[in-house]
């Protein structure tokens, strides 16, 4: 019945390129040509005869009761197909990726601003925003629930969830809490230990993940009762599980297919259009495609906690801490989302890199009738790090201390313990990586003489011919977990197909990774090609007919489902050489494949994968699971809670006009450990990526609220950084291997995300002399006005 | 309405075209090349970015109605039989593409910036291709696709002279 469903045959034609390149090669991306010629299908572009436009009526106001939605006159409207509100639902009304807590549909009331209340399904998208317009909604508008102040004091100021219907693990209006004493804890006598004591209050701005693809996707509904859903997503099968109860059908007549992802960042994590989408098709029975404009994407995803953080170091005269206080409060908004999970890191990656003896830490996510947050790159690991990077700089200039100094002084390594107990048990190069960026040249200094003034803050507007500005440099360092954590199982799953086509052994690769845009897909064909000996590799579109490979996120997928393919292709090659026992009665212990060639390491060629396998096909299918970890134990955060860690450091060098408060970063220098690099092209370019979102976040980048209204859901006023915001951005990589991952590779997709904000701050921070102790950093901030 | 223009070279037809109708949506959804990206809708980011005329314009910002009797050129017409462009070989090998959602447009405003300048600083290039947004990148393996590009196509101009 599909006519033009875009996604799958198409999208594989370059995938089965052959390529001599393995691991640790950078071989091109399989869908790169497709994409540089405007014909990769992405979600937004997929289409279907007689498909339908979907589009979902949403809250003006953050908090308040319906009295009564009226959908007659939007029915009426030629070319509308339906209107839906959960009373329509036919299955369970909620969802949530950790807690379901939140509605498919507004029910009765609505707790943010922008929260989805009724759907429609229309001929055009034009008729469809008419047929928006013409519900009528009766509201009646509460005081919102906005401040930390009025969150904590629900009898005062409401609750954003009553008492009687919360389902988180918290209480109030606090959606979960964690606690985390190391060593003595944080005592009067500790305190008393120390001989410098610096302290305080630092503030994040809410960051929007700001993917350029916007949320969009095409429900088909099937013969069978079921339902086939085309999806740019992180995670196809979580997708379902949430989705599937809602429709009220079983979770195997839910099938989804991976359509083309623009960018993630963990935007995608959470479900968007996904339920509405669905619904609207079942009730239709016509396939319907919903994509969002941008001001409804920055409405229909969740973005990066704001938080508000107190810390307290104490140090010694010689500069050893001697222990670290840290109370972090992070607005999760009206529905928990991965909240419980971000406060896990925050509460155990608080207090950095650093060997701490005694440690106290509170980290708490509050409901709160703001725009909901969950994950965004560097999840929960950002927002501390912007507080001990600076508290670090602090103690620095008490001590008269050089700051990287300081840092290195106190840098764990490999052996040593987290402040959760857990001993770090593989390398961790943390004061290596801050000599490396502090021995790279500075970039020369200013020319008056010679100068291009598209080069300096203000760029093209042509502000500054040279005057007023000021360089500074800044250095940070950050940690950041990879994979999922606290005793939660994030397998993946790999099936590999080795055949001979057209004379030649040609391996398929089938996952339900979603190829979000960090060329997953790449290094999946990397792998099986080092496996198998072979040259040619297809990659079959990601779906739900093989099992989950978990999430694209927490720099996991290379780890996770990397690991699966190398597993999955290993138990192809040991089933391929034991044909040959069979058949030939090999008896040597050192076969491998190379070439197209089943291979004694000692006695040479035995003979070809072709001819061995002939007409048969070997196709095996391997989970991976990683080593077990923990829970944190509530009050005193102890516990193996993380697979594995990860670090990067970053030199800043800034220029700042300090009369009109304008910033340009000159150059963020980034060093990071990745293990093993199996792909060094891609891995530079995450690295890259990484660092220009911690540009943003620390110079431009923030989602304004006021009173629970978002103020600026569009690319003209929430400003990510351009071409000509991004400095150049050396990087170093570090290759230690780390004994427990697949080829002892490290995730590396968000420890500069979670590094680069401070070391820019602080360089600006050394230029002008100001304190800045919120991100971002505004021009006001700089000239004083504010 | 009914619009006719020439798309890439072949002459096109949309009929029932509301007024409102972009040029962005004519190409995606009626006539079959969607290309030319959806992320904002508002002229912010340059992933609509075609030629219409010979000139990069921003596509969502043009009303269908506008196109009439006009050239638009879009990403899918930048490749020939001869192959890709060397502006599209070099984002590939270049590693310039990640999710390549803000390709297309930087591909047409590469392709412009390098037909009026074909050996642009690196100032140049961050000036010309500053409306095109770029979320996974950081731009650094976007300046190396331009620069690429650039030395690749005075390699060719000069052998060929």
């Amino acid at each position: 019945m599909s006519t033009r469903t875009i996604q799958g045959q198409k999208n594989l034609q370059d995938i089965n390129q052959a390529s001599k390149d393995g691991i640790g090669g950078s071989p091109l991306r399989p869908d790169g040509t497709l994409k540089v010629k405007g014909e990769f299908a992405y979600s937004s572009d997929l289409w279907h005869e007689d498909m339908l436009w979907g589009m979902a009526l949403r809250s003006p106001h953050p908090r308040a009761n319906i009295l009564s939605v009226d959908i007659s006159e939007a029915v009426k409207l030629p070319g509308v197909y339906a209107v839906l509100t959960h009373d329509d639902i036919p299955g369970s009304k909620f969802y949530g990726l950790e807690i379901q807590d939140q509605p498919a549909l507004a029910i009765d009331k609505v707790r943010y601003h922008g929260e989805a209340i009724a759907i429609v399904a229309a001929d055009h998208p034009e008729t469809a925003r008419r047929a928006v317009k013409k519900i009528k909604v009766e509201y009646e508008v509460l005081t919102p629930i906005v401040t930390e102040e009025q969150c904590l004091d629900p009898e005062t100021y409401g609750y954003v969830h009553e008492p009687h219907e919360f389902k988180s693990h918290g209480h109030g209006n606090i959606c979960h809490s964690q606690k985390l004493v190391h060593g003595g804890g944080v005592t009067d006598e500790i305190r008393a230990l120390a001989d410098v004591v610096v302290s305080g209050h630092y503030e994040v701005g809410m960051q929007d993940q700001a993917f350029l693809g916007p949320e969009s996707g095409l429900a088909v509904p099937a013969e069978d009762g079921g339902m086939d859903l085309y999806v740019a997503t992180q995670w196809l099968h979580v997708d379902r599980q949430q989705v599937a109860p809602v429709l009220g059908i079983p979770e195997e007549k839910l099938r989804l297919t991976l359509a083309g992802v623009g960018g993630a960042f963990g935007g995608r994590e959470d479900l968007s259009m996904q339920i509405h989408a669905c619904l609207l098709a079942q009730r239709t029975g016509k396939p319907v495609k919903i994509v969002y404009a941008r001001d409804e994407s920055f409405f229909g995803h969740v973005h990066r906690h704001p938080a508000k953080m107190y810390y307290e170091h104490g140090a010694t005269r010689d500069g050893k801490l001697v222990y670290a206080d840290a109370r972090i409060v992070l607005d999760g908004g009206a529905y928990a989302s991965a909240s419980p999970a971000v406060v896990g890191n925050a509460a155990s990656l608080g207090h950095g890199p650093y060997n701490i003896p005694n440690v106290r830490m509170e980290a708490i996510a509050l409901y709160s009738n703001n725009p909901s947050c969950g994950a965004m790159r560097g999840f929960g690991a950002v927002q501390a790090c912007f507080g001990y990077e600076t508290q670090m700089d602090k103690l620095a200039a008490e001590l008269g201390m050089d700051p990287v100094e300081l840092r290195q002084l106190n840098a764990m390594s490999e052996g040593d313990p987290m402040p959760t107990g857990q001993v770090i048990d593989s390398p961790a190069p943390v004061a290596q990586l801050l000599q490396i960026v502090k021995d790279r040249p500075l970039p020369p200094p200013l020319d008056l003489d010679n100068l291009d003034v598209r080069t300096l803050p203000g760029a093209l507007s042509n502000t500054s011919h040279g005057e007023g500005i000021v360089r500074g440099v800044g250095y940070s360092v950050g940690i950041k977990n990879v994979g999922f954590s606290e005793g939660f199982d994030d397998y993946s799953t790999a099936r590999v197909r080795l055949e001979v086509i057209g004379g030649e052994p040609v391996a398929m690769v089938h996952t339900a990774m979603a190829e979000v845009g960090q060329g997953g897909i790449t290094v999946h064909a990397q792998i099986a090609r080092t496996e198998l000996g072979v040259e040619q590799v297809t990659i079959h579109p990601a779906n739900t007919e093989v099992g989950s490979a978990g999430s694209t996120s927490a720099s996991r997928q290379t780890y996770m489902t990397g690991g699966a393919v190398k597993y999955a292709a290993e138990a192809v090659k040991a089933a391929l050489i034991e044909k040959g026992r069979r058949r030939y009665g090999w008896t040597q212990t050192d076969i491998i494949l190379l070439g197209g060639k089943v291979i004694s390491e000692a006695g040479g060629p035995l003979v070809s994968i072709v001819d061995l396998l002939g007409d048969e096909a070997i196709d095996l299918t391997r989970e991976h699971h990683h080593r077990p970890t923990v829970p944190f134990d509530k009050e005193t955060g102890q516990g193996f809670g993380h697979v594995q860690y990860t670090f990067c450091a970053n030199r800043a060098v800034v220029d700042v006009d300090i009369e009109l408060g304008l910033v340009k970063v000159v150059e963020l220098t980034a060093a990071q450990d990745v293990g093993k690099a199996l792909n060094p092209l891609s891995v530079i370019g995450q690295i890259q990526g990484g660092c220009t979102q911690a540009l943003g976040l620390a110079v431009m980048e923030e989602i304004i609220v006021k009173d629970g209204k978002v103020r600026n859901a569009s690319f003209t006023d929430y400003l990510i950084p351009t071409i000509l915001d991004v400095p150049p951005i050396p990087v170093d990589m570090l290759e230690l291997p780390d004994p427990h991952a697949p080829y002892g590779l490290r995730g590396v997709g968000e420890a500069p995300t979670v590094s680069a904000t401070p070391s820019i701050v602080a360089a600006i921070r050394q230029a002008t002399g100001i304190a800045l102790n919120r991100i971002p950093v505004r021009p006001e901030h700089l000239t004083g006005t504010l | 309405m009914r619009v006719t223009f020439t798309a890439n070279g072949k002459p096109v037809e949309a009929d029932d075209v509301w007024e409102g109708e972009s040029l962005l949506y004519v190409l995606r959804e009626r006539v079959g090349l969607p290309g030319s990206k959806n992320a904002c809708e508002q002229g912010e980011c340059g992933s609509c970015t075609v030629y219409l005329d010979g000139t990069p314009v921003c596509s969502c910002l043009v009303a269908a109605g506008q196109v009439q009797g006009r050239e638009v050129r879009t990403v899918e017409g930048l490749a020939d039989e001869s192959g890709l462009d060397p502006v599209q070989q070099a984002f590939i090998d270049a590693g310039a593409v990640q999710c390549g959602f803000c390709t297309p447009g930087l591909l047409v405003q590469t392709h412009d910036l390098l037909d009026r300048q074909p050996q642009p600083s690196d100032t140049d290039i961050r000036e010309a291709l500053s409306g095109n947004l770029c979320r996974c990148t950081g731009y650094e393996k976007i300046m190396d696709a331009v620069r690429l590009a650039s030395a690749r196509k005075c390699e060719k101009a000069g052998a060929s002279e």
